[in-house]
């Protein structure tokens, strides 16, 4: 793996943004020949979508040729929810950038059969051609997308129960009110972002320092989802001084280099 | 790139650098506008995979709705109260005229008249939508009068006025012929059978408002409980504020409001029909109730002199409007200091309230926009910048001069750059 350690969230973001933008632009996206990029959620990729937009604005990124695939999305919460994924992507991303709405993959929480809109999910990136990077974040229980703890390391899209964890954090969204927070949600599996071409993870603050140690100098363990990116060719964490709180020093220096 | 949408093949424009008013707050946020309409992007970006065909840059420009003027007499040489030959083409020509004020909407007020004016006037009214031709007419005319008070006329002609005492609501219906293009009654409610007539009024969804009277507290709190809903140019023409009994002003704050109703009240700040404390009074008072209104008449952007209001002739001087002496007897009888309706326009008032009372952009913008809406109970389709309402709306500069007007999304008034 590569650990890029930057000194605060700031620079995590612009760094990762960058790295995206780059990898972009030398692919040379064109009609026909898309650049497919995996997407997460959540606080800590924010500073990234927001300097991916700077980029945008300032004419140096386009969107045109990308397709996304977004990891997950809530059961059962409707669409224009404001708290439901598609409307974080709708106004953390996509209404800043020139994106064509038919290249925009994300979960239908409320398909009437939730298997299938998965299964269907997994066709889409396939006929995509696969993902060329796939973003991701990481929990504090170490999991990626909502591959909880005990998810299988093989997984594909697929319906999941929340942990309590999970539900617990997520009450902040809504009025604090635990019966308002959904329980369950639609998630990319372990095993189809392992398919991706390439893996960037992005790790900020002290909160996530145990869940990097875990997923990075402890073995690979399904209580540790990230952890199953050990065994990946080509992955990057991207994280700031915080987040390496919990590493050994060794490990720090190594990557420092 | 091209768009793909499922519902409508119209063309959709997307307003950028902008900053809009929605949800009481200047947002930046892109204005997305389809036939007429205000559109919600988010669902047509994930619904219908549609994008804009139009992207038009507003250069930092304020976008807010488009401002209600619910009592105008006229403007521009034109006199709503005066039963002319023309008269249709004198109602065009004042709502072409106040868009460039930021005037979407209006209702046309006629001045206390004998029956005749209004048997002839009001058919002549046409309800109808705004557009390029001007700003649209909203459900109907103001009738401020004749059933109201002798002691607090102001520029009303005494021989016009009349009470209903007799047949209540049926003189009403008498006097007015009919009631079919009529969207606001200013009546007194301390006259006899007021509540009967109110009480009608209202069930035929006519806004009652209250003005030109002397009634105290209690008797404007029955009206409001009866029907009422709205206060004439709130200080003007009613008892001054007496702290043992506000009168019609004690309605910004009495309890006896029934629940879930809000009376809103007309305020001309043109600085002179209200001292600026006294606005800032009311809107203290009761801002959620404050609505922006001109007043104003035929000599409405005309240059100083003498002009008609319905029976009367007014003189104006500067921003002052005042009862005429008469000339046509002898000796000359002396001009007067009553005041008589205003030559301010909207986005004046708009301004000078914003002024005078250090409120925010967005509360003066709604004062002229969302409050007169809801009133009207049209705030669903009129009067805000939410998804699916009428696309009403204004481009305004920092100091809240209009720049540009826009009628069902397509601009119909533009500043003219100043030459150089």
């Amino acid at each position: 793996m590569r650990l890029v350690i930057l000194e605060d969230y700031d620079q995590a973001s612009e760094w990762a943004a960058k790295y995206i933008c780059n990898r972009i632009i030398q692919f040379k996206p064109s009609q026909g020949r898309y650049f497919t990029l995996g997407l997460p959620t959540g606080n800590t990729p924010l500073g990234c979508y927001k300097k991916l937009i700077e980029y945008h604005k300032k004419g140096d990124l386009s969107f045109k040729y990308v397709k996304t695939f977004n990891m997950d999305e809530y059961v059962g919460l409707p669409r224009n929810h404001p708290e439901s994924y598609h409307s974080y992507m709708w106004n953390n991303f996509f209404k800043h950038i020139d994106i064509d709405p038919n290249n925009a993959h994300i979960l239908d929480g409320n398909a009437a059969d939730l298997q299938a809109e998965c299964d269907a999910f997994e066709k889409k990136i396939e006929e995509a051609g696969g993902i060329d990077l796939f973003v991701g974040g990481i929990g504090p229980d170490g999991h990626i997308a909502f591959n909880e703890p005990g998810s299988s390391l093989s997984s594909r899209t697929r319906l999941k129960t929340l942990a309590m964890d999970t539900i617990l954090a997520n009450a902040k969204y809504f009025d604090g009110d635990l019966s308002k927070v959904p329980t369950m949600a639609l998630t990319v599996g372990v095993g189809t972002v392992m398919d991706a071409r390439e893996v960037m993870i992005l790790i900020t603050g002290a909160h996530k320092a145990f869940a990097l140690y875990k997923a990075i100098e402890e073995g690979v363990n399904h209580m540790w989802t990230v952890s199953a990116f050990q065994q990946h060719p080509r992955t990057i964490f991207v994280c700031d001084e915080d987040a390496t709180l919990e590493l050994r020093v060794k490990t720090v220096k190594y990557f420092k280099g | 790139m091209p768009s793909n949408k499922s519902v409508s093949d119209a063309p959709i424009v997307q307003f950028t650098n902008c900053r809009i008013l929605r949800s009481h707050q200047l947002q930046r946020e892109d204005l997305w506008v389809r036939e007429g309409k205000i559109l919600n992007p988010e669902k047509l970006f994930f619904d219908e995979k549609g994008s804009a065909d139009i992207q038009l840059d507003c250069k930092d420009s304020i976008v807010a709705p488009g401002f209600i003027d619910v009592q105008i007499n006229g403007g521009f040489g034109v006199d709503f109260s005066l039963a002319t030959d023309d008269f249709k083409s004198g109602i065009d020509l004042v709502s072409r005229k106040i868009l460039s004020h930021g005037v979407t909407s209006f209702c046309p007020t006629l001045v206390t008249s004998p029956p005749a004016v209004y048997h002839q006037v009001l058919p002549q009214i046409s309800v109808r939508n705004g557009g390029a031709h001007g700003a649209g007419v909203l459900a109907g005319a103001h009738l401020e009068g004749p059933f109201i008070s002798k002691e607090k006329k102001g520029a009303h002609p005494e021989h016009c006025l009349r009470t209903f005492e007799e047949g209540a609501f049926q003189d009403l219906l008498a006097t007015y012929g009919s009631l079919e293009r009529v969207r606001i009654v200013t009546l007194a409610p301390e006259m006899k059978r007021s509540s009967e007539v109110i009480r009608e009024l209202t069930k035929q969804g006519i806004c009652v408002s209250l003005g030109h009277s002397v009634a105290n507290l209690s008797q404007a709190e029955e009206a409001v409980q009866h029907g009422a809903t709205f206060i004439t140019h709130l200080f003007n023409a009613m008892l001054p504020f007496h702290h043992r009994d506000p009168g019609i002003v004690g309605l910004l704050t009495s309890d006896k409001i029934p629940a879930g109703r809000r009376v809103f009240y007309g305020m001309i700040s043109d600085g002179i029909h209200t001292n600026p404390a006294a606005l800032r009074i009311a809107h203290r008072a009761h801002p959620k109730g404050l609505v922006l209104v001109t007043d104003a008449i035929a000599g409405m952007g005309l240059a100083p002199g003498r002009h008609t209001l319905g029976q009367q002739v007014v003189e104006i001087d500067g921003l002052n409007t005042y009862i005429a002496g008469n000339c046509s007897v002898s000796p000359c009888s002396p001009g007067t200091k009553t005041l008589s309706g205003s030559v301010a326009t909207m986005d004046t008032c708009v301004r000078h309230f914003q002024e005078a009372t250090g409120c925010s952009v967005e509360t003066a913008l709604e004062a002229a926009s969302l409050h007169p809406a809801q009133l009207l109970g049209i705030e669903h389709k009129k009067g805000t910048l939410n998804y699916d309402s009428d696309a009403d709306f204004l481009m305004l500069n920092n100091s809240l001069y209009v720049q540009a007007t826009y009628i069902a999304g397509e601009e119909v008034w533009r500043q003219e750059a100043l030459g150089m």
